[in-house]
């Protein structure tokens, strides 16, 4: 019985570690490759880290259930090891750990500030948002600027408007400004690996560059109220003349009165 | 054990009244009780009940994710809610369930389980001190919790029985500060903040009656690095808690007033959370200069350290236990000290981590980023050093030394997993997703509860007299264990797999409808564990009446605890016991000397030998 509990302490680590390995075949994994270039450099973190977390776990499980199964497997007469630890000891598993850490720690920090330091944004988009994401319960807002402006804090006269729908140039540096209207809610993209939370009073710009045109799911990650699971929307991607031939048109359904139309008809 | 102490020995039958102190009445004795051990085991009921609601709402929100939207059950039959809508909860309902699930197990498990119950039961004991320093406030520490509960089960129906508090545990501004922002955020949220504070109250005179009670309350010989590390854990905690806590219950009024100036617009007149110009639910514009962020900073300020709180006198009492059921001294004492300290002094330095994507500046994110990897440190050095106490020791494979190894298991899963979130750009995928919930689930339950399951069996004598029954706590640890890496080891996948916390339907969104079955596993698996309490409640009590009795010292322990009677009468010792050495000398030559493989702390080196300091 006793043997029998060294191994399960042995078997759980195992099973652990199959679950995960098997996990990307079974669609338990990342929705998809990352579509962004930030996103790329945070899944190489990832993998960085999960490397080094595996070694540790498969070490400290492996070392556990030896001692265990060392207990396990003692004589009853023989006595326990009298010891009360070792000098040597503490200082190895203090400075290896130590300098481990650190190493993580200093590896995150250019893709961090590329990330978030305003400073280091792409030039090309530290001043130029393409849109206002206002998140509201439950629901996006979103606001362009009327093609050829800049995008102001203050609403414009001929802003454009629309709702749980974000379009934003692929394969070029994109910046939006997010806002809320009322309590906070977080601009998640998980394809892009893009996570924002839109605070009360601030507007905060959220930069990316998407690789590919196409859609990707937009979903609040900040508890907002009883909707929060169905504030979904989602980003197309397309190339710069795919969107501003959709502010094109946005800007006609949005200033199309009907009227025009109807007399057209008459006239002729 | 007659051939150390027989003088105690003699004792032993008459310990209930052998003390000369005056006649009490049942409610003094058993009720309104001054005597630590009450208090503690008073406390100790409480929260295991407090355990099962916990649990209860845990289920329910683990039954909307496998099944969607499908009738509850419970829910409508014994509480007749949802009739209308054929038991389907609404997604308001949901948002209460999980709130409160954390709550109540924060504030009305966790951490009254760890200090009010173990920390009241084991600090005078194992110091070897008659009470704690201050009797009555220890009374009133546990008589607060009351009101705590009354106003917790208040904020379930103030605003009607399906809009219970449902801004999260964080309950974050503006949400949890406009009355108007959710269906949930009217009077029942007021009343989850009077709860709060009210836990609040209860632990800071908890905390003070600690601190004194170790610094100045100890036996003869009873020398700081002679303490158990229990009783360290218990004095780091009490120190952190009273440290932190006052910015919570300041934080939490400030909540408060900024929700009466919502109600009473003439009296008070505070916005302290809530920025100018917010419309919510097309109300009109705030007006005023809050900042939500304020809230976040100043709730994490003290919540950090209370993940501590949560922790650390776990931490303690695993120590302790492995070393007795391994009859082996701890591996390296002091930098188990030191590691707790350095934990708790870190502990007050990371709280950013939590804001790694508010929006905060970035440079503080970089700080508090470096900070928390560091305190994967002394962690570290504590799995080792708890590796080294079990290595080549003459195990003892009972449920207490079981459930103390998955407390060993189960934090490094929690510690490691941690690393993902502390680095900030892996954090910004992470964050908000299932990912963090596993994280600190193992820590939480695959860590902390684990220790306490473990010291429950190992005090249990102490408190009772009796020993509770090792082959139903062996089957409880075993369902117990399955059914929770079952339950919490697949939310790292689905964290990854990027399905957002605190979601009532995530498979709405495409990308997650896949996860259902995983889901329902987990549902599957969350069911075994919580039924899985029943045993330990059903051993509980029954061994309180049935189990085998226990000497004073059924694990042939160290600890000055061991050398009082089981149960101890009010006033603890029948002598004041005087320490001769440190707590974990197991297999010493002192002991070997006796023909024994412990040797109490109270035991009285032979004459003429003299006090070595053979500990450290």
């Amino acid at each position: 019985m006793k043997k029998f509990w060294a191994l399960f302490f042995w078997f759980w680590p195992l099973v652990a570690i199959l679950v995960c390995a098997v996990a990307p075949s079974r669609g338990w994994w990342f929705p998809s490759a990352p579509l962004s270039t930030l996103g790329h450099q945070i899944d190489g973190l990832f993998y960085l880290i999960l490397i080094i977390v595996t070694v540790t776990f498969v070490g400290t499980q492996a070392a556990l259930g030896y001692a265990l199964w060392k207990g396990a497997t003692k004589g009853s007469t023989q006595k326990a090891w009298f010891s009360h630890g070792s000098h040597k000891l503490e200082i190895i598993w203090t400075i290896v750990p130590a300098f481990i850490l650190v190493f993580i720690s200093l590896t995150q920090l250019d893709v961090l500030a590329e990330i978030r330091v305003i400073s280091k944004f792409p030039d090309s988009v530290r001043n130029a948002p393409v849109a206002e994401v206002m998140a509201r319960q439950f629901e996006w807002r979103i606001r362009y600027p009327k093609p050829g402006q800049q995008l102001m804090n203050v609403p414009q006269p001929g802003d454009l408007y629309f709702v749980n729908e974000v379009h934003v140039p692929a394969a070029i540096p994109t910046m939006i400004n997010l806002r809320t209207q009322d309590v906070q809610h977080a601009f998640f993209v998980p394809r892009l690996r893009v996570k924002q939370d839109a605070v009360p009073g601030l507007i905060i710009p959220v930069w990316f560059e998407i690789e590919k045109a196409g859609e990707y799911e937009l979903l609040c990650a900040e508890l907002c109220g009883w909707g929060h699971y169905k504030m979904k929307a989602r980003i197309i991607a397309d190339s710069p003349k795919g969107v501003s031939e959709y502010l094109t048109r946005l800007e006609q359904e949005q200033n199309e009165d009907g009227v025009a139309e109807v007399d057209a008809s008459k006239e002729q | 054990m007659a051939t150390i102490t027989p003088a105690l020995e003699t004792h032993d039958h008459s310990h209930a009244d052998g003390h000369g102190h005056h006649e009490q009445t049942f409610i003094q004795k058993y009720v309104f009780s001054t005597d630590h051990k009450v208090i503690g085991i008073q406390f100790l009921i409480t929260t295991v009940l407090m355990l099962m609601v916990g649990g209860a709402l845990a289920l329910a929100v683990r039954w909307q994710l496998a099944f969607p939207w499908e009738s509850m059950p419970v829910i409508g039959k014994v509480f007749g809610l949802f009739h209308g809508e054929g038991g389907q909860i609404s997604p308001e309902f949901y948002t209460m369930l999980f709130t409160m699930h954390a709550s109540v197990m924060i504030f009305l498990v966790i951490i009254p389980i760890l200090a009010g119950a173990f920390g009241n039961f084991l600090i005078p004991l194992q110091i070897g001190a008659d009470d704690m320093a201050f009797p009555v406030l220890n009374m009133l520490s546990y008589w607060f919790m009351w009101p705590a509960m009354f106003c917790f089960a208040v904020s379930f129906v103030a605003s009607g029985p399906t809009a219970g508090p449902g801004n999260g545990w964080t309950s974050y501004p503006v949400l949890s500060d406009l009355a108007t922002a959710s269906p949930s955020s009217g009077a029942a949220q007021t009343w989850w903040l009077f709860g709060l504070t009210l836990v609040g109250v209860s632990s800071m005179m908890g905390s003070v009656n600690y601190m004194t009670t170790i610094i100045n309350m100890r036996a003869p010989g009873m020398t700081l690095f002679r303490m158990p590390l229990t009783i360290w854990s218990m004095f780091i905690t009490a120190i952190l808690q009273s440290f932190a806590l006052p910015v919570l219950t300041a934080a939490g009024f400030m909540l408060v007033f900024d929700r009466l100036s919502q109600l009473l617009p003439t009296t008070i007149h505070s916005v302290f959370f809530v920025p100018a110009g917010i419309i919510v639910n097309n109300a009109a514009p705030t007006v005023g200069g809050g900042q939500p962020l304020l809230w976040q900073h100043l709730f994490w300020f003290y919540s950090h350290p209370a993940v501590y709180i949560m922790l650390l006198p776990a931490m303690g009492m695993v120590s302790d236990m492995l070393a007795c059921m391994s009859r082996k001294p701890v591996f390296g004492y002091k930098p188990m000290v030191y590691s707790m300290a350095a934990i708790a002094g870190l502990g007050f330095i990371v709280w950013g981590h939590h804001m790694f994507t508010s929006g905060m500046n970035p440079a503080l994110g970089m700080t508090f980023m470096t900070s928390t990897m560091m305190i994967a440190l002394p962690s570290a050095i504590k799995v080792f050093n708890w590796i080294g106490t079990i290595w080549d020791g003459n195990i003892q494979f009972n449920a207490v030394f079981l459930n103390c190894a998955a407390f060993v298991a189960l934090f490094i899963v929690g510690g490691l997993s941690g690393i993902f979130m502390a680095a900030v750009p892996v954090d910004i995928y992470f964050h908000d997703t299932y990912f963090i919930v596993a994280h600190f689930h193992y820590v939480l339950f695959g860590a902390t509860l684990f220790g306490v399951f473990a010291g429950i069996q190992f005090w249990f004598p102490k408190m009772f007299g009796r020993l509770m029954n090792d082959k139903v706590a062996k089957v409880h640890f075993v369902l117990t264990f399955i059914g929770m890496n079952g339950t919490f080891f697949p939310m790292h996948l689905l964290g990854i797999a990027g399905m957002p916390r605190r979601y009532a339907d995530p498979y709405l969104h495409g990308y997650l409808e896949h996860l259902l079955p995983m889901n329902q596993f987990m549902t599957i698996s969350a069911i075994i564990m919580g039924f899985a309490q029943f045993l330990l409640l059903g051993n509980f009590f029954l061994s309180i009446f049935y189990g085998k009795k226990a000497g004073r010292n059924p694990w042939n322990a160290n600890g000055l605890e061991w050398s009082a009677p089981s149960p101890p009468g009010h006033g603890n010792f029948d002598v004041p016991p005087v320490c001769y050495r440190g707590p974990y000398e197991y297999s010493s030559p002192e002991a070997e000397a006796l023909g024994q493989d412990f040797i109490l702390q109270t035991t009285a080196p032979p004459a003429g030998v003299k006090r070595t300091a053979v500990h450290h």
